[in-house]
């Protein structure tokens, strides 16, 4: 019989759990930093493609979004396969893009109704039919500002993936 | 605390988006009722055609002849033909350095790059083609900002960047301004869409 006894090994220490707050919260403000308040719940694929001759839009001038692609998995039965064009919540024809636009134009105040820009998020392995019509409708109701929203990257390689 | 931290970050991840605030900036032009009427005469020399199939395979029309091109070549080409600056007399070319062939475009000026597309093109191609002419662009451009302002020590597409970056303070806006818009002018981008057929 030792004075001393011997400390019993129990296995591995538990890990301790005292800085998962700290990492978390530092999650938590990285997301609320680098990330913005979706525009709009989308109801078709948008995978953007990559460009780098790329501008920055101007977030002081007002800008309208108009997204085109195929709709995603959930909706495959209610829609189709076909590239479909949406604005605001819902999916529409060509013909909606004028009042759609009007509608835009509407809600600005009136000096800033000539700056509007349209963003286009088309899908990247979207078909050219679907933008071509958004285009000629866009050209009718005059919103000819229109930018090409992409992700910064390569754009000859990753076409032709 | 940890839960509430969790159970916040959840919903910032599920409510927000990484923003893409950034692409290809372009004008349409406007409707015409009766395009016929504003038919504009051009020059062959001075056109450059890029034509974008329902195979994503790009065709390139210039000095009246056709030939399928690579995309990786299409930006060289772009300059080639840009820079070209084949003019005699009030259409010469002051900054060109180009071949000067009499074949290919008098100026900056005066060139047009056109493109028309399928209606079954992949818009991924559509978007690398349009880099590619507006990275042609960028080129002279970047090119004609270093000549012009020297002093700058930027060019074109840094000057524009920093035009746009809203922490720039106003009057170093309106310097920029003057001198990204006199670039404008000598490089315009011509630049014309055929319709789709």
């Amino acid at each position: 019989m030792s004075k001393f006894k011997k400390k019993k090994d129990g296995g591995l220490p538990p890990i301790s759990t005292a800085s998962l707050p700290d990492i978390v919260f530092m999650l938590l403000f990285f997301f609320m930093v680098a990330t913005v308040i979706k525009e709009d719940n989308l109801k078709i694929q948008n995978n953007l493609p990559q460009a780098n001759q790329i501008e920055k839009l101007d977030k002081r001038k007002p800008i309208s979004y108009i997204y085109i692609g195929k709709p995603s998995r959930n909706y495959v039965d209610t829609y189709g396969t076909e590239d479909r064009i949406q604005l605001n919540d819902a999916l529409k024809s060509p013909d909606a893009v004028q009042a759609f636009i009007a509608s835009e134009r509407a809600a600005l105040p009136e000096e800033l109704v000539p700056l509007l820009i349209v963003s286009l998020k088309v899908d990247r392995d979207a078909k050219m039919g679907a933008l071509t019509d958004v285009k000629q409708e866009l050209r009718k109701t005059n919103a000819l500002k229109i930018n090409y929203t992409t992700k910064k990257g390569e754009s000859i390689s990753s076409s032709r993936n | 605390m940890a839960d509430i931290a969790f159970l916040l970050l959840i919903f910032f991840l599920v409510t927000t988006d990484i923003a893409t605030d950034s692409g290809l900036n372009r004008k349409l032009p406007p409707w015409e009722e009766d395009p016929q009427d504003t038919e504009v005469v051009i020059k062959e020399k001075n056109i450059f055609t890029i034509n974008v199939n329902s195979a994503d395979r790009i065709m390139v029309t210039q000095k009246g002849e056709s030939d399928p091109i690579d995309l990786d070549n299409l930006r060289k080409e772009a300059v080639k033909f840009l820079d070209n600056g084949g003019g005699k007399g009030a259409d010469a070319c002051k900054y060109c350095k180009g071949a000067r062939d009499p074949r290919s475009s008098d100026n900056f000026d005066k060139a047009v790059i056109s493109l028309s597309n399928n209606r079954l093109t992949k818009y991924k191609t559509y978007i690398a083609v349009q880099n590619e002419i507006i990275a042609a662009y960028n080129e002279i451009r970047n090119r004609e900002f270093i000549r012009e302002y020297p002093g700058e020590g930027i060019n074109y597409v840094q000057a524009n960047d920093e035009y746009l970056d809203p922490a720039t303070p106003p009057n170093r806006r309106e310097n920029l301004k003057t001198k990204l818009e006199a670039i404008r002018i000598l490089v315009p981008q011509k630049f014309s869409e055929a319709e789709t057929k």
